[in-house]
């Protein structure tokens, strides 16, 4: 996100934040530990993984498979919890 | 000079008239003792109309203070108050308004802290309070009660200090007790307190996010920018006070000083205290020593400059707390030490803590601090360990 370089000058008053919804910029993504691999061979196209993901950062793709932004996912794994399918796994992260 | 009018006024009454005087738009306080007359007299004033204020009846002093953020980020002019147990409930919430930068004004009547439960007054619940962020500072009477809290409004919202300002005022001694008094003319301290513009404030037409999280990445920033404000805001509040003291007659200093021409030792107080350490001040000097008086006036931010000139002459200074930090001593006494170390090595300090929960402090035991001061001070140059002495305490032991 914006904003890592800045210094104390640069900051508005009472740290103000004058970018509406810039929360958007800011990469949940660093925090997660484990990362959600799907088989799509066995999906439903239910869409609970949609619905329940606490991040919001699941989206639907053109042929209706769900995947996670991994930008934002923190990978707390509730989508592979409540998947009726166990079609979703998560994977241990590994330094690249 | 400000014509006015002499009246009689409890200090808690003189707070409340300072407040509607200043056409406070949202008060938000909860009460307890020895600060309820102040909440009281508001809520009169709003209920007969004489104040055009939103008063807001909470559950908690953590709710006032919340609704006190709230109310300034809107932009309104808000005013709390409170005490000791109460201060300390309100604990977790006095440092948002000063690193969100909003203009709350509030006043304290200093309260001991329990335990045994005591509504009387120390600083206990004051230096609890050190580390907020507040622009905070000590009267001694109901005339500097109505005086710094005028100011208050316009040093909290003067657009190059914005941070909240707490005006102590001694519980019982001054809250409870009716002295005479200028009190000046409305249109007078309107013209002093101006209508306000906050930078940002809540409005769905310019959006923005206030009170935001603060990760790593930038938190020592805003800490940073934050504690250079704050010790900018020095020259401002001198300032202002300059600016009252032309308009209505009343000057007022960081730090003041009594009969300190020629001086070699001096007191130093706070808060109602000053008054009688003034007689004793009186006293000595009829006596031939040569004792003054120096009275912090401005607690936060610490007025360093002020304080080094004050004491430039002296060979010892004599602090009195009302207050312990236990397993450290008198807070003020520490501060001031840290204050001038390295500044000047032939000052001598000795602190002494007094007037805990309430406990008189008279004119013989200022005259006392100053004989034993001197007797301690030898005893610090036979290398002895001298303790902060508690004045007044009983020893007992024959049980």
């Amino acid at each position: 996100m914006g904003g890592e370089g800045l210094g104390w000058k640069d900051l508005e008053i009472g740290f103000v934040v004058t970018e509406p919804g810039n929360a958007s910029s800011y990469k949940t993504g660093d925090w997660r530990s484990e990362r959600p691999i799907r088989e799509n061979e066995r999906c439903i196209k239910c869409g609970l993984c949609y619905i329940y993901c606490p991040e919001a950062c699941i989206h639907e793709d053109e042929e209706g498979y769900f995947e996670a932004d991994l930008y934002y996912c923190k990978g707390c794994g509730i989508c592979a919890h409540e998947c009726p399918r166990s079609v979703i796994s998560m994977v241990e992260e590994k330094e690249e | 000079m400000t014509k006015g009018k002499i009246v009689g006024l409890e200090g808690s009454f003189a707070v409340a008239e300072a407040v509607r005087m200043a056409n406070t738009d949202v008060i938000a306080a909860y009460p307890i003792t020895p600060q309820t007359h102040i909440v009281e007299r508001l809520s009169e004033m709003v209920a007969d109309g004489d104040l055009d204020a939103d008063f807001i009846c909470v559950e908690s002093e953590h709710s006032a203070m919340s609704a006190c953020v709230g109310a300034s980020a809107a932009g309104a002019r808000v005013f709390t108050c409170s005490a000791g147990q109460g201060l300390e409930l309100m604990h977790e919430v006095l440092y948002i308004p000063s690193s969100m930068r909003l203009p709350v004004v509030a006043v304290a009547a200093n309260r001991a802290l329990s335990a045994p439960l005591s509504v009387w007054c120390d600083h206990s619940d004051v230096m609890a309070l050190r580390d907020i962020s507040w622009i905070q500072m000590f009267a001694e009477n109901n005339q500097q009660a109505f005086d710094l809290t005028t100011c208050a409004y316009r040093i909290a919202e003067d657009k190059d200090v914005l941070f909240p300002t707490m005006v102590h005022i001694d519980g019982f001694y001054l809250s409870h007790v009716i002295e005479d008094m200028v009190l000046p003319e409305e249109e007078e301290v309107a013209g002093f307190i101006p209508d306000y513009e906050h930078p940002f404030v809540l409005d769905p037409d310019k959006p923005v996010s206030m009170g935001c999280y603060g990760p790593p990445f930038i938190y020592p920033e805003t800490k940073k920018a934050q504690e250079v404000a704050f010790d900018n805001t020095r020259s401002k509040i001198q300032a202002i006070w300059d600016e009252f003291g032309e308009i209505f007659g009343r000057h007022y200093s960081p730090v003041e000083s009594y009969k300190m021409d020629g001086a070699r030792i001096a007191l130093l107080t706070m808060g109602s205290c000053s008054e009688t350490a003034m007689l004793a001040v009186d006293e000595l000097r009829e006596a031939g020593v040569d004792v003054g008086l120096i009275r912090l006036r401005l607690w936060r931010p610490f007025p360093f400059n002020e304080l080094r000139e004050a004491v430039k002459e002296l060979d010892l200074l004599v602090v009195l707390d009302r207050a312990i930090s236990f397993g450290m001593g008198g807070p003020v006494c520490s501060e001031l030490k840290s204050a001038l170390y390295n500044k000047r090595e032939e000052l001598k300090i000795v602190g002494f803590i007094g007037g805990l929960g309430g406990r008189d402090i008279q004119i013989s035991e200022f005259k006392y601090m100053v004989t034993q001061a001197q007797e301690k001070v030898k005893a610090i140059e036979r290398g002895e360990e001298v303790e902060t002495e508690i004045i007044g305490v009983r020893e007992g032991g024959g049980r």
